[in-house]
């Protein structure tokens, strides 16, 4: 995985509160065996008219979001099922943060293991980014801040054992396998 | 030792190292359950870096989301359905036999949807530690088991070593008292309980449901219940076990040895939580004042009584793009509206007494004309225990299709899904847009409210029909 220390970006808003992982992506293309390639399903319900051309109205479609690397979402962004598809379309659509109020559980677990951060900010600063989408935001994962275009800078909460795995592009298992003598230890002793 | 909850006493019971500021705790998983749609980007992990499955002993592997269920598709000569699905299906089918897991095939008398068949095979034991790559993983913690879903980065980790590496959660006491009236059941509660805290109000806790009401349920309808647990944003959900749940692991055809059952029943009471426990948040819901419940937006949280109105507040933009997807209106009653599909199963209400339920309903009436109905086991014992009991002639004589046990329309993935503005009554677990299907509008209920709506072709109090 590659290391991630600043970003720095326009932003995309997608306000509405409780955007589900069905959204991000639909089952329906959940029926693959690798993982690539999946940034062309991502929000297809929302981006796609049924004859797939794309929906200019949606905010993924405008001119303005092309390059975008960080989405700024509505409260509760990525409920629902477990899919890791959620992060890994988000990723290869070319996000590396999503910026809320509030992440969901699972979602925000398998978005740090995929180079995606979870950024949850306080309620005002949220409102301020969603009312001015477009922004240039610099998120700092070493200072752990998220800094506005007039220079003010709010720290947000990420645990700090996944901070140093992507600051350093390390590999979670890697660092569970070294715990192995510890995992058989516990198995002797607990008859496992 | 200070007074302990279930929750902490199950932790510890699994943590190989504790957690510290810079480090997660590194948790043992005692069973990992597996199916086609979240597994094959993690064993082709384990391939690419060399690795085994540590403990194929631990693991079980079986097909249920985007299996089909209609029968020529199983037991005949038609095609699983869309190719990219087909080769899921034989990907974990190459993988199992590579890698060494039991997988409960297509055609095993022992497949079905992961969260019914644990339990029912007696896989799922109360203390356990449990994950799967799905998020209603929660289901297991109807027997005192701590479950919860996993991503399949995370599923790698569990097949690579057979821990995870986790964060401890809080603990959320959710205090049931009364008792269901007749007519309403562990999914109109389970409804009740997220309308109550949110979707995101159990977010960062396990809950545990605790109660008068909680230790009248059945094991079935405490299955309902903690299935649930994720859509109010928590990841599991806990229910002490008791001599119900002891009744029920005495008949599972996986169980431990005679001698050993009564040691291992009274480590099985012994996780309760103690009395005086803490919990980090409390919550109080009185069963008795409950009514059958169904949603009426897009996420589970936007529910009511089957007798109420929608509501109209102008200005949240929230519930009026809702209403915009389910073509309704604010102020409008839900009872009466037409209704075109209605969908029984899943791992939240795809149990024998699901079934019994809507055949309670069935007997002797007929599905609507116009409305279609499906009724979908969850799992092959199921439909074997419901063709024994004539509740799948019941089905069949009153209009409803029969299937092989799957996810089915729950996520319409596997070729059952509910058509673009068609209208279901469904008693799964989301209500998400595009859920089960595109354009799809889906109402979660209970099995007699979904029965019954496919009776009258309209939205339908059970109880009318009782």
């Amino acid at each position: 995985m590659e290391p991630i220390k600043t970003l720095r970006s326009t932003t995309v808003v997608m306000p509405s509160t409780n955007i589900d992982t069905d959204q991000i992506i639909p089952a329906r293309y959940l029926t693959v065996t690798t993982k690539t390639g999946l940034g062309q399903a991502l929000f297809a319900d929302l981006r796609y008219a049924a004859d797939g051309t794309p929906k200019p109205d949606f905010v993924l479609n405008r001119p303005e979001a092309a390059g975008s690397r960080i989405l700024v979402a509505g409260h509760n962004f990525g409920c629902g099922s477990s899919r890791e598809h959620a992060p890994w379309a988000l990723h290869d659509y070319g996000f590396r943060a999503v910026v809320s109020s509030a992440i969901a559980d699972i979602f925000k677990s398998n978005a740090l293991k995929n180079g995606l951060l979870p950024v949850i900010v306080d309620p005002a600063t949220h409102r301020w980014l969603v009312e001015h989408p477009g922004a240039e935001v610099t998120i700092d994962l070493e200072t752990t801040e998220l800094a506005l275009p007039d220079g003010r800078r709010v720290t947000f909460p990420i645990d700090r054992f996944a901070r140093h795995c992507l600051l350093n592009g390390i590999d979670e298992l890697g660092y569970l396998r070294a715990q192995l003598p510890a995992i058989e230890r516990y198995e002797a002793a607990h008859g496992r | 030792m200070p007074a302990r909850t279930m929750f902490e006493k199950v932790w510890a019971a699994h943590e190989v190292v504790p957690e510290t500021p810079d480090t997660p705790a590194v948790l043992y998983i005692d069973l990992h359950l597996t199916h086609e749609v979240t597994s094959p980007q993690a064993f082709a992990l384990l391939r690419a870096q060399g690795l085994k499955i540590r403990r194929p002993d631990r693991t079980l592997a079986t097909l249920d989301h985007s299996t089909p269920t209609r029968t020529e598709q199983i037991f005949g000569d038609e095609p699983i359905g869309p190719t990219d699905a087909a080769r899921q299906v034989h990907q974990l089918e190459a993988n199992a036999k590579e890698f060494g897991v039991e997988l409960y095939g297509l055609r095993d008398p022992r497949r079905g949807i992961v969260h019914v068949i644990g339990p029912e095979q007696g896989h799922t034991r109360p203390g356990m530690t449990i994950v799967c790559g799905d998020s209603h993983t929660s289901t297991h913690g109807a027997l005192g088991a701590l479950a919860f879903g996993i991503g399949t980065t995370e599923v790698g980790h569990v097949l690579a070593t057979q821990c995870l590496l986790q964060r401890k959660p809080k603990t959320l006491a959710i205090e049931v008292g009364g008792r269901l009236g007749a007519g309403v059941t562990a999914k109109d509660l389970i409804l009740a309980i997220i309308g109550r805290i949110g979707v995101s109000g159990g977010t960062g806790y396990v809950l545990e449901y605790r109660g008068p009401a909680i230790t009248a349920l059945s094991m079935a309808e405490r299955m309902t219940v903690c299935n649930m647990s994720i859509e109010a944003g928590a990841r599991a959900g806990l229910i002490a076990p008791d001599e119900v749940t002891l009744a029920y692991l005495a008949e599972r055809p996986h169980q431990p040895r005679p001698e050993d059952f009564d040691a291992a029943a009274a480590g099985w009471r012994a996780l309760a939580s103690d009395p005086g426990a803490a919990f980090d948040a409390r919550v109080e819901i009185d069963a008795s004042a409950l009514e059958p419940m169904i949603t009426y937006g897009t996420n589970p949280g936007m529910v009511l009584p089957i007798g109420g109105a929608i509501p109209g507040e102008r200005g949240d933009p929230v519930l009026e793009r809702a209403l915009a997807y389910m073509g309704f209106h604010g102020g409008e009653p839900m009872l009466g509206k037409r209704v075109d599909v209605v969908f029984v199963g899943s791992c939240t209400n795809g149990r024998l007494e699901d079934l019994q339920a809507t055949a309670k309903i069935l007997r002797g009436r007929r599905v609507a004309p116009g409305v279609r109905m499906l009724v979908v086991p969850g799992s092959q014992q199921v439909k074997r225990e419901a063709e024994a009991l004539g509740l799948a002639d019941v089905f069949r004589e009153a209009g409803a299709e029969w299937r092989e046990s799957g996810c089915s329309m729950c996520l319409g993935m596997n070729g059952d899904t509910v058509p673009a503005g068609a209208t279901a009554v469904s008693t799964s677990n989301r209500n998400f847009e595009g859920r089960q299907g595109v354009g799809a509008r889906t109402l979660l209920a209970s099995p007699y409210t979904a029965a019954a709506c496919a009776v009258t072709g309209r939205i339908t109090d059970p109880r009318d029909l009782l």
